[in-house]
C-alpha cells in the first residue's frame, strides 16, 4: 500500500441489544480502503453490510474500536461535527432512492447545498450540472412520481455528487431496478469512480453488480473473506 | 446562521408541500381549532356587543337614584315622601313649566313573544311620569304620540318592536287584566330603553298593586358635574338613605357583572374544547412526523441538523392552528357579527344587543388558536428532531 487508505477501520466492534439480548455484529473489524478505490460488499443477509455502512457513513457510532477517515478519527465526534463531516465528505445512495416527493429533481439535487454558503444562482448551477452529468437535463422540473426507478436513481446519484464528496456509500443500488437499468446506474458509478476519483463502497448481493467494482469484500459471521477481481472489471 | 435559516426554510417547504398526503387529518385539526376560536368569538362578541348596547345607554347628566345599597332597579324601593324631598334637591334642571325633572319609576315584568320562533321572554313594563320621557336625551317619538298620563296606553321602543310580535303600533295588548293600546313608538339611539314599553306610573302602580311605590327616581341634572351637590343633599337629610350614580356609571357597573359573566363562561368553555383540539393536533402531527421519519433521517444523512426538523414541524402545526384560528374568526363574522340578540339583562329582563367582534377580539382567538398549535406542535417537534438517522433505510 503507496498511499495511505482513506478509510481505516481498526478492532472495529458493533453491538446491539434488542429486546433486552445483546447481539454482537462484529468483534474485531480491520480493514483499508484506499483512495479511489471501488469496492463491493457482499454477504448473507443480516450479516451487517448495512450496519458496516452506517459506520463508514458517521450515521452510526462503532461499540469499540477506531474508524479513521483522511487521517482524522470520526468514531468519537459529536453529531452536530459528525453532520458536518458528512455533509463534506459523504454522498449517500440508497434502495429506494430517498428523494423528497414533494420536490423536483432540481430541489432535491440541490438540497446538499443549502449547507454550504453559495448563493441560490450558484447552487441552481451546481445542481444543474450534477443532473446534466447523470443524462437529466431534460428533467429538472420534475417530480420523483414522475419518473422512473432508473431515472430516481440517477437524480439520488446526482444529489449525492452536487457537493463533491470524496465517497459513496451506496446501499444495494440497484436493488430494486431490471437488469438494464442496474447496468446503466452501475456504469454511471464507475465513470464516476474512474474519471471523477470518487471512492465508492457499495453493498450488493448480485454477483453481477459486484464485478463493477474493483474490489469485493465479503461479509460473513463479522469477518471479511477479500476476493480480488483482477481483470474482471467489466468496461 | 443564514445556512440554518436555509435550512429550516427548505425542510418548512417540504413539510407544507407534503401537507396535502394528510388531507383529511389536516383539515380535522384546522375544523377542530376553528370550532374553539368560534366558540370563544361568538362569547366574546356577546359580552362586547352587550358591552356596547350599554354604555350607549348612559347619559351623564342624568342621575339615578336607589335605595342605598340597592345596586339594581329591583331591589329598591322608595317612597312618595322621599320623591318629594328629591324634587327639592340641588342640582336639578327644570323643564319648561319650571317643574323640577325628577321621574320616579317603577318596572314590572311582563311576557312577551318573540317573533322569531315565538318562545316566550321577559319585558320590562316601565312607569314612568310626564318628566320619564323629558329627563333622558335622545329620546324621540318615531310614530303615533306619547301616552296620556292616568291612562292604559303604552309606548314601545323599536328594538322591542323588531323583536317581539304584538306591539306594533295601535295594536292592543293584555297585561294584568287589562287592555292596553300602543299610542306611540320612540327611537333612544338603540338604548337598554328602546327594549322596554312605557306606561304611565299611576296605572302600573294600580294595576299592579304597588301604590305609591317606586324604585328608582331618575333626575337631570344642570350640568354633569352638579352630581356631588345632588350627593351632599342626600346624604345630609337622614330621611334619603339613598345612592346617586350617574347614568353612565349606573350602566358601566350594571354591564360589567353581566360581561364578566358571559367571559367567564366563554373562556373555560372554550378552553375546555381547545384541550380538545390539542388532542387532535398532537395526532395529526405524531403523523406527520412518522409519515416523514424516513425523508428526516435522510436530510439528516445528507447533513442537515435536528433543529430544522424541528422547527419545521412547529411550523407546520402553527400553520395549521392559524388557519383554523382564520377560519373560525371568519365563521363567527359571517354567522354572527352585528346579529341582534337579547339576552337576560338588568333585573332578569330582556336587553336587545347586537353581536360584534373586534379586530381584538379576533386576535385573542387567534393567540388562542396558536397556542394549540404551538403546544400541539411541541411534542412532535422534538421527536422529529431525534429521529434516529438510519430510519433512513426504510424499516430500521
Ligand atoms: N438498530 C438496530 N438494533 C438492533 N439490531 C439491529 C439494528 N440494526 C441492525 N440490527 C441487526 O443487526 C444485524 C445486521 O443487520 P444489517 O446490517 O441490516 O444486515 P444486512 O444489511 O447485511 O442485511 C441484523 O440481525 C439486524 O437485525
Ligand atoms: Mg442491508
Amino acid at each position: 500500500m503507496t498511499a495511505p487508505d482513506l478509510i481505516r477501520l481498526s478492532g472495529v466492534a458493533k453491538r446491539f441489544t434488542k429486546a433486552g439480548q445483546g447481539i454482537t455484529i462484529f468483534d474485531h473489524l480491520d480493514m483499508g480502503i484506499g483512495r479511489g478505490d471501488f469496492v463491493a460488499i457482499m454477504g448473507p443477509s443480516g450479516s451487517g453490510k448495512t450496519t458496516l455502512l452506517n459506520l463508514l457513513g458517521g450515521i452510526d457510532q462503532p461499540t469499540g474500536g477506531e474508524i479513521w477517515f483522511d487521517g482524522a478519527r470520526i468514531d468519537r465526534l459529536p453529531e452536530g461535527r459528525l453532520a458536518d463531516w458528512r455533509a463534506n465528505n459523504v454522498g449517500f445512495i440508497f434502495q429506494f432512492y430517498n428523494l423528497m416527493p414533494t420536490l423536483t429533481a432540481l430541489r432535491n439535487v440541490e438540497l446538499p447545498l443549502l449547507l454550504t454558503p453559495l448563493g441560490r444562482a450558484e447552487r441552481r448551477q451546481r445542481a444543474e450540472i450534477a443532473l446534466r452529468i447523470v443524462g437529466l437535463s431534460d428533467r429538472l422540473g420534475h417530480y420523483p412520481r414522475e419518473m422512473s426507478g432508473g431515472q430516481q436513481q440517477r437524480v439520488a446519484i446526482a444529489r449525492a455528487i452536487v457537493s463533491d464528496p470524496k465517497m459513496l456509500l451506496c446501499d444495494e443500488p440497484t436493488g430494486d431496478l431490471d437488469r438494464g437499468t442496474a447496468d446503466e446506474i452501475l456504469r454511471m458509478l464507475q465513470l464516476l469512480n474512474r474519471e471523477m476519483g470518487k471512492t465508492i463502497v457499495m453493498v450488493t448481493h448480485d454477483p453481477e453488480a459486484a464485478r463493477y467494482a474493483g474490489r469485493i469484500l465479503h461479509l460473513d459471521k463479522g469477518r471479511f473473506v477479500e476476493n480480488e477481481l483482477a481483470g474482471a472489471r467489466v468496461s | 446562521m443564514p445556512r440554518l435559516l436555509a435550512q429550516i426554510a427548505a425542510v418548512t417547504a417540504i413539510n407544507v408541500k407534503s401537507m396535502p398526503q394528510r388531507a383529511w387529518l389536516s383539515a380535522s385539526t384546522v375544523v377542530a381549532v376553528a370550532l374553539v376560536v368560534a366558540v370563544l368569538l361568538s362569547f366574546l362578541a356577546m359580552a362586547n356587543g352587550f358591552e356596547q348596547t350599554l354604555r350607549g345607554t348612559g347619559s351623564p347628566e342624568v342621575a339615578v337614584l336607589l335605595r342605598g345599597g340597592a345596586g339594581v332597579e329591583i331591589n329598591s324601593s322608595i317612597s312618595r315622601d322621599q320623591v318629594r324631598l328629591v324634587e327639592e334637591a340641588p342640582g336639578i334642571a327644570r323643564g319648561a313649566d319650571g317643574r323640577p325633572l325628577v321621574s320616579a319609576e317603577l318596572y314590572v315584568t311582563v311576557d312577551g313573544r318573540k317573533r322569531a320562533g315565538g318562545s316566550k321572554a321577559n319585558v320590562t313594563l316601565r312607569g314612568m311620569g310626564p318628566e320619564g320621557a323629558a329627563i333622558r336625551p335622545g329620546f324621540r317619538i318615531v310614530g303615533g304620540r306619547m301616552a296620556q298620563p292616568g291612562s292604559a296606553e303604552l309606548m314601545v321602543g323599536q328594538s322591542l318592536v323588531r323583536e317581539f310580535a304584538g306591539f306594533d303600533l295601535g295594536s292592543r295588548v293584555r297585561i294584568a287584566n287589562a287592555d292596553w293600546t300602543v299610542v306611540g313608538v320612540f327611537d333612544m339611539g338603540g338604548s337598554v330603553f328602546e327594549s322596554e314599553l312605557w306606561a304611565d306610573i299611576a296605572t302600573v302602580q294600580s294595576l299592579f298593586r304597588r301604590t305609591n311605590v317606586f324604585q328608582s327616581i331618575r333626575v337631570r341634572l344642570d350640568a354633569p358635574d352638579r352630581l356631588p351637590a345632588l350627593r351632599a343633599y342626600l346624604d345630609a337629610d337622614p330621611r334619603l338613605k339613598l345612592d346617586a350614580k350617574s347614568e353612565v356609571a349606573y350602566f358601566a357597573d350594571q354591564a360589567s357583572s353581566t360581561i364578566t359573566l358571559i367571559r367567564f363562561l366563554g373562556w373555560p368553555l372554550a378552553i375546555a374544547m381547545a384541550v380538545g383540539a390539542l388532542a387532535g393536533a398532537l395526532n395529526t402531527m405524531y403523523s406527520a412526523v412518522a409519515a416523514r421519519a424516513q425523508e428526516i433521517a435522510t436530510l439528516r444523512c445528507l447533513g442537515f441538523g435536528g433543529i430544522p426538523s424541528f422547527v419545521g414541524t412547529l411550523i407546520e402545526s402553527l400553520l395549521l392552528a392559524l388557519l383554523g384560528g382564520l377560519l373560525g374568526a371568519a365563521v363567527t363574522w359571517a354567522a354572527f357579527d352585528g346579529v341582534t340578540a337579547s339576552t337576560l339583562g338588568s333585573g332578569f329582563t330582556q336587553v336587545v344587543f347586537a353581536f360584534r367582534l373586534s379586530p381584538v377580539l379576533v386576535f385573542q382567538g387567534v393567540v388562542l388558536a396558536l397556542v394549540v398549535g404551538l403546544l400541539g406542535g411541541l411534542f412532535p417537534a422534538w421527536r422529529a428532531a431525534h429521529v434516529p438517522i438510519v430510519r433512513a433505510y426504510g424499516n430500521g
